[in-house]
């Protein structure tokens, strides 16, 4: 063809105001739309919870509440030992944790770094065992649990949280491992570190990004985790906050206690954000940057 | 005491099949420059971990001074080591790196702090000392990778490729400094590359391998000028040399119109290969040397030099010949040309077994020869 039809360039800039009206528009509303998704619920609590009672059960609904008020805070305190199911959570996460990360992190290092017998049967059965829902090892595992009599005891708790996230503890972290430059061991070996001192002052601190990562994965798992948590532990005082927060009672039978429960949910999440808040400069650095080659 | 780096029939398998190092024996002498040359995966690497602990022998021997440390772990060695990717600590500053090694080996702080201030006068380190090594460019991390090694002051000194990761300007001048540098060295380097200009201007000593097996060591002149069979010849030297198959009649080969003598005390077999290095050939002005005609039909420009491709006329299979020539020179691509070159520059080398027929050139003149081609029996 010779000439340019009138259609060949009404097509043309019908394109080319597509693109501009995807990158002005529907980019920045989709990306909104998402956040607002996400973040709702969570908007809603954090409302909820400074709202007052009569706000609250309100027909139609108060979306922007003109009484604000921490009686439902004060509640947590003042009725329930709230600041001690804060500590059960701290004490149970930390622990599964450190023993998540303490277990997992040489076991990958091994798979990473050694040739061993039977590698793939070790890691096919690692990664079955991630796969696994956990609900299903409940009743087994209530049986051991009274079996050994770890009732009412942290224990009961930090046992099965350990040993569900050490599998993917093991796979992040060998993978980490496998794409760390072995150049620099064999650096540290020529250098003259014996095989403990290479791994306690070249890999660990260059794996810190890497345990943060998972460890904080661990944690939220343990810290959100409800059943095991409802059914090895009756004390009140031992209770952690999930279940805490969900066997909270109004003053009859038939009332529910939105407030407080808004109130527990926010206080519970509130060590999470600054968890992430606080390692996330540690997660998103790079600390092998400048290793090798540039 | 001289510091001497010895290998002894030193041998690596990895399984039955996969033996990258086969029986390699060599020595370095104090001051010495060794380079460990050949193509990929010959097994270059394969040896200097092997020196460096790293790896162990299967068989064989590696000597330190006399002493054995075949069996002693990489941390007792007393050897160092630039890694190709430089293996700097990316959690320690760059004092700390350079410091790493004597702190594990007790040295006593001070003279520590003397040793490293002395390291960076020589590689102009100073302003970097409190930097970690990403904040560092390329040719900044090799040199605090070299004076990780150098403070050091080892028995023995290991470089795998350490200049691969530079661009191609800053690698010329950093070897001109590593040379200089390690010149005042007076422990044995031994120094890993598969890129022949380095192993040409940095070494004394050259060790070209092959599949795991030594095939040559010697001088740089040694390699260029004499080298031991046709591997050697063709991988060192560029463009590569030219390797023409041609027909023996005992004492002579037949090239070209040109009967050449093959060297003394050779018993020559009915076919030989002549090596002939494009720089050596040139257009014949001589009627004492042996010709060659035949169809120019590439010119390539390298600046300095065209690279001229000839197809050579030949009754048997088809033969081409590549020469260096000079820009004034004037070639062009479809033109007959006649060529010649020196006897001196001949390498001959055994059709069969690729290895270097010995003897000196002899010196005689050229004979025409003293009948067709076409009268020979086909090989
Ligand atoms: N751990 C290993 N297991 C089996 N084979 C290996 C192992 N390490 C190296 N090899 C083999 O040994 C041979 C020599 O390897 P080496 O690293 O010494 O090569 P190189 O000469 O250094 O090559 P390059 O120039 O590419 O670095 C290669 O064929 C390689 O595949
Ligand atoms: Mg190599």
């Amino acid at each position: 063809m010779t000439t340019v039809s009138p259609e060949d360039i009404d097509r043309d800039a019908l394109k080319r105001s597509g693109d501009s009206i995807v990158k002005r528009l529907i980019l920045p509303i989709s990306a909104a739309l998402t956040v607002i998704f996400c973040l709702a619920p969570i908007l809603w609590q954090l409302l909820t919870s400074f709202k007052v009672d009569a706000d609250i059960a309100a027909i139609p609904n108060v979306y922007i509440p003109s009484r604000y008020t921490l009686d439902h805070y004060r509640a947590l305190f003042e009725r329930r030992p709230f600041f001690n199911y804060i500590l059960n959570s701290a004490i149970v996460s930390i622990a599964s944790t450190i023993l998540a990360l303490g277990l997992g992190a040489p076991a990958a290092y091994a798979l990473a770094r050694l040739k061993l017998q039977g590698e793939r049967i070790l890691l096919a059965t690692i990664l079955l065992v991630t796969l696994f829902p956990p609900i299903l090892l409940f009743l087994g595992l209530l049986e051991v649990i009274r079996y050994l009599q770890l009732g009412n005891n942290y224990l009961a708790l930090i046992i099965p949280y350990t040993a569900i996230n050490l599998p993917l503890t093991i796979l992040v972290m060998r993978s980490f491992f496998q794409q760390l430059p072995k150049d620099l061991e064999d650096a540290a070996r020529v250098d003259g570190y014996n095989t403990g001192r290479m791994l306690l002052e070249i890999v660990l601190p260059i794996t810190i990004p890497a345990l943060v990562t998972t460890g904080i994965l661990t944690f939220i798992s343990a810290w959100n985790e409800f059943i095991f948590a409802l059914t090895f532990i009756t004390r009140e005082d031992m209770k952690t906050v999930p279940v805490a927060g969900a066997q909270l009672g109004g003053a009859s039978p038939f009332e529910v206690p939105y407030g407080p429960i808004a109130a527990a949910t926010v206080l519970g999440t509130i060590p999470l954000v600054l968890l992430v808040l606080f390692f996330q400069r540690r997660i998103v650095q790079g600390l092998t940057a400048g290793a090798v080659k540039g | 005491m001289d510091k001497q780096l010895e290998l002894v029939d030193l041998r690596k398998a990895y399984t039955p099949q996969i033996i990258p190092v086969k029986d390699v024996s060599l020595t370095v002498k104090q001051g010495e420059f060794l380079t460990l040359l050949g193509p990929s995966g010959c097994g270059k690497s394969t040896i200097l971990r092997m020196i460096a602990g790293l790896e162990q022998p299967t068989s064989g021997k590696i000597l330190i001074d006399g002493r054995d440390v075949s069996r002693l772990g990489p941390g007792d060695r007393n050897i160092a080591m630039v890694f190709q990717s430089y293996a700097l600590y990316p959690h320690m500053t760059v004092r700390e790196n350079i410091a790493s090694g004597l702190k594990l080996r007790k040295t006593p702080p001070g003279e520590i702090q003397q040793r490293i201030h002395e390291v960076a006068d020589f590689l102009g380190l100073h302003e970097l000392m409190n930097r970690k090594p990403g904040q560092l460019s390329g040719g900044q991390r090799q040199r605090v990778a070299v004076a990780r090694t150098l403070v050091r002051r080892p028995d023995v000194f290991l470089l795998d490729e350490p200049l691969s990761n530079l661009d191609a300007l800053l690698r010329e001048h950093v070897r001109a400094e590593l040379k200089q540098l390690f010149q005042s060295q007076n422990a044995p380097v031994v120094y890993v590359t598969h890129d022949q200009t380095e192993a040409m201007t940095l070494s004394t000593k050259v060790a070209l391998l092959n599949n795991g097996f030594l095939q040559q060591l010697d001088t740089p002149e040694g390699i260029y000028g004499n080298p031991a069979n046709q591997f050697v010849a063709g991988f060192i030297g560029s463009p590569q040399m030219n390797f023409l198959r041609v027909l023996c009649d005992g004492k002579s080969a037949i090239v070209g119109n040109s009967l050449i003598p093959l060297p003394h005390g050779v018993t020559a077999p009915t076919e030989v290969v002549l090596g002939i290095r494009p720089e050596h050939v040139h257009l014949a002005n001589s009627e004492n040397e042996p010709t060659i005609h035949g169809q120019v039909f590439l010119v390539e420009n390298l600046g300095m030099h065209n690279l001229v491709s000839i197809q050579v006329d030949s009754v048997q299979e088809p033969m081409k010949l590549r020469a260096l020539m000079g820009m004034g020179e004037r070639v062009s691509s479809g033109s007959s040309v006649k060529l010649g070159f020196s006897i001196e520059s001949i390498h001959w080398f055994d059709a069969t077994t690729g290895d270097r027929l010995s003897g000196a050139p002899a010196k005689a003149g050229v004979a025409k020869a003293r009948y067709e081609l076409s009268d020979l029996p086909s090989p």
